[in-house]
């Protein structure tokens, strides 16, 4: 790509320039959410966050308390305060809102009457005069204050009650959630790719009809079908299913011991749910995947004696891993954002809420508070980017090279 | 021991007929070379060997053992491919080792079989290199290895050579010659596109055509008695010059007038009731030789010289509707171009077909 004399061509630029706009454009609002997510919430209505890392200058009115507070001094009737609450500084005041940056700090104002006011930078006042004050003086200033960070938010979030809880209980869904479909549908796309058998190219087309069918639809009829079986569960009470059911934990005893069935709405349901509604996206994506490795490598394979089973442990599932971490990915970013399937197939109890419910819980009850809304939206990105930092390496290209010509 | 049998095996796929009627007996310790034009069926024959391509019908045994239904791993072979088809995942090492892990040999066999074909390949450096790491040459050798420590019965290669470059595509050739040579027992099948390799390889070549086999010899067999036409133009570069004609004289030598001028003389005996028959005359362009005597097979005005330093190759101006004719002259010939020239051959090399058939063969 270099041009003459070793001097980079213009096109070089043009494409530097753009890939940095687009990394600009890209990280920009998520910089912004984090810088908001570590300010007070009133730093956030007065500015935007990118204010936050200059001084803020804000105009404010305060004022002074009435006449029982003042003190005598000499012959003069003084009442002294202070401005500034969370530190910072004066650097402008006035006495009236016509003229609000009318004196420099130190100064002092001439009220009339022989009143004076003055207020120092360090926010502190002193109104005084030769007759008893009537105080309650409106004092215009304006305070600068430093660029100010606070983990106050993160804190709030983590400490609301049931957070941590939430928290394990989101992985509880998602990881499941993830491996299950992974494991059912990297044998399903082995066998649509590379094991001939009557019907394949139907179902392959069924599955990619399945792609299309929207989750909403489908989320009455499976919760019916839940229930069912739970109450199909709770006629066995004393039976087989009803002992294993209770056993293995997905059952639910009621008080006197007896088995009351199924329980419809458990993590087990939500996994199925999951896994339901990840698979046909799953079996397409590895399959085509799967598809486009070497034939020949197969073929050798099966010469060299592998059975179908070890050709896909030993040969395709290694090198199918592009396909695998990428469908993991956008499977673990779904369910973990998820509340939809969530709400439907678990209770909204505090011990199966999981951390969208939370945060929405969070939010219903103040109100629209960004502070909290930009924190808690920085811990649920932090799972999904610690997920593909960890299956990114295996997003690498390049894994067939040396094989075939 | 080790004969490969093949009884009226066919190929179809659906209705499309790809191969029918192969007849071929193979014995222990040959090299059979599958010649013929691409698509013609090199490949599929060899994969119905290998067990990855289904026997439509007719029957294929190895060692007296009908094999049509017996999964590929039992059958004895080892297949080499076109791409080197090695596990691009694993080191040099795993790859030679994965047949044996797969039927659970001990960890001491499956190292002295390893070890065994990286030193015969010169591969031993590289044992624990993943094949990305590796070059051309030394993946395709990676390949046989995986082949060799199997100790299959039977070798196939597709085209092994072809993905290398010319000096590298000698080379290994060489190596293959050698490998053979070492063991000289087991029994190769091996196709090419490649005439050089199937002449200097082959004990017997197989020249595939329209579905079927045109003709099986030693590699001077089909060069110097061809059965078809087909196979005398396949055989040899450029291919033989096929000049019509009418047989005037017969006997045990025959005399041919051709309808572009000229009488030629050949070795091929015929019989009186061949008199006025058509035939076509073969010469190979290696045979032609200028002359100046009036009994000359063809005569034209040389068009486009090519001069190899070694050889010269002259191509005729068309004259009519024959093919062009091409001779090739030993060493350097400078200035012959526009030159009208007279050219004869040896009567013993040249070759008769009537109907795309050689007269030799009746
Ligand atoms: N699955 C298939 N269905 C239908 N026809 C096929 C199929 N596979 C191969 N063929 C046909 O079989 C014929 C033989 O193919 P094959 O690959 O054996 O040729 P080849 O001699 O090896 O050619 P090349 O020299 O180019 O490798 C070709 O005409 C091809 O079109
Ligand atoms: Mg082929």
């Amino acid at each position: 790509m270099l041009g003459l004399g070793g001097r980079k061509s213009p096109l070089v630029w043009v494409m530097h320039l753009s890939v940095l706009l687009l990394v600009v454009l890209w990280t920009l609002p998520t910089a912004g959410l984090f810088i908001t997510s570590l300010r007070t919430a009133d730093q956030i209505s007065v500015s935007g966050w990118w204010t936050a890392l200059s001084s803020a200058e804000r105009n404010a009115i305060t004022r002074t308390p009435d006449g029982s507070a003042e003190t005598q001094v000499g012959d003069r009737y003084v009442i002294a305060g202070n401005v500034l609450k969370n530190g910072g500084e004066v650097v402008a005041f006035g006495r009236s809102s016509l003229k609000p940056t009318q004196f420099k700090p130190g100064e002092v104002a001439d009220l009339g009457d022989g009143i004076t006011l003055s207020v120092k930078a360090d926010g502190s006042y002193e109104l005084s005069g030769p007759t008893k004050l009537e105080g309650g003086q409106r004092i215009f200033y304006t305070a600068r204050t430093p660029p100010a960070f606070t983990l106050g938010n993160y804190a709030h979030v983590l400490s609301a009650n049931g957070m941590l809880r939430a928290f394990m209980n989101s992985l509880t869904v998602a990881v499941p959630a993830t491996v299950i479909p992974i494991l059912i549908a990297a044998y399903a796309a082995f066998a649509l790719a590379w094991m001939p058998f009557p019907g394949r190219s139907l179902l392959i087309a069924i599955i990619v009809g399945l792609l299309v069918v929207p989750l909403q639809m489908s989320l009455i009829p499976i919760l019916t079908l839940y229930n069912d079986i739970g109450k199909a569960t709770a006629v066995d009470a004393h039976g087989v299913i009803g002992t294993l059911m209770h056993y293995s934990g997905l059952g639910q005893m009621s008080d006197d011991g007896t088995q009351i069935g199924l329980n419809p709405k458990s993590y087990l349901g939500v996994w199925l749910a999951h896994t339901g509604f990840g698979l046909p996206l799953a079996i397409f994506l590895l399959r085509n995947y799967m598809v486009g490795l070497p034939r020949e490598i197969i073929e050798s394979a099966r010469v060299d004696g592998a059975t179908d089973f070890q050709i896909f442990t030993r040969i395709v599932l290694p090198l199918s891993f592009p396909a695998l971490a990428s469908f993991a990915i956008f499977q673990f970013l779904w369910t973990w954002n998820d509340l939809l399937v969530a709400t439907v197939f678990l209770s909204h109890q505090q011990d199966s809420l999981v951390m969208t419910g939370k945060l929405k819980d969070l939010l219903g009850s103040h109100g629209g508070d960004w502070e909290i809304l930009a924190a808690s939206a920085f811990i649920s990105i932090s799972v999904p980017l610690l997920v593909f930092f960890a299956l990114q390496k295996y997003l690498v290209r390049g894994l067939l090279a040396g094989s075939v010509k | 021991m080790a004969d490969l049998i093949m009884k009226d095996v066919a190929k179809a796929y659906g209705e499309v007929k790809v191969l029918s009627n192969i007849n071929l007996d193979i014995k222990q310790g040959e090299l059979i070379v599958f010649v013929g034009p691409s698509g013609c069926g090199k490949s599929t024959l060899l994969r119905m060997v290998a067990g990855l391509e289904s026997i439509t019908s007719g029957t294929l045994s190895i060692d007296g053992r009908v094999v049509n239904e017996v999964p590929p791993a039992q059958r004895g072979i080892a297949m080499v491919f076109q791409s080197y088809a090695l596990y691009p995942h694993m080191t040099v090492r795993d790859n030679m080792a994965f047949a044996l892990k797969i039927a659970r040999k001990s960890q001491d066999e499956i190292n002295a079989a390893v070890e065994n074909a990286a030193r015969i390949l010169q591969l031993t450096p590289y044992l624990d290199r993943l094949p990305k790491a590796l070059s051309g040459g030394q993946r395709q050798r990676v390949a046989i290895g995986r082949a060799i420590v199997r100790d299959p019965k039977v070798y196939l290669f597709d085209e092994p050579l072809s993905n290398l470059d010319a000096a590298l595509r000698v080379a290994t050739r060489i190596e293959i010659a050698q490998l053979k040579e070492n063991m000289p027992d087991s029994t190769m099948i091996y196709v090419t596109h490649d005439q050089v390799e199937a002449m200097t390889l082959a004990s017997r070549i197989v020249v595939l055509a329209g579905g079927g086999i045109s003709q099986v010899g030693t590699p001077l067999d089909l060069y110097e008695r061809p059965e078809n036409e087909f196979v005398a133009q396949f055989i040899g570069s450029p291919a033989m010059n096929l000049l019509p004609g009418e047989i005037v004289e017969t006997g045990p030598e025959t005399v041919v007038r051709l309808s572009v001028g000229g009488l030629v003389r050949t070795a091929v005996p015929t019989r009186d009731s061949d008199k006025g028959l058509k035939v076509n005359v073969g010469a190979r362009p290696e045979d032609m030789v200028p002359t100046e005597a009036d009994e000359h097979l063809f005569e034209g005005t040389v068009g486009i010289t090519e001069a190899l330093g070694e050889v010269t190759l002259l191509y005729f101006d068309k004259k009519g509707e024959a093919a062009q004719v091409i001779a090739k002259l030993p060493g350097i010939h400078a200035g012959l171009r526009h030159k009208t020239l007279r050219l004869a051959a040896d009567p013993k090399k040249i070759h008769l077909f009537s109907n795309g058939r050689s007269l030799l063969y009746r």
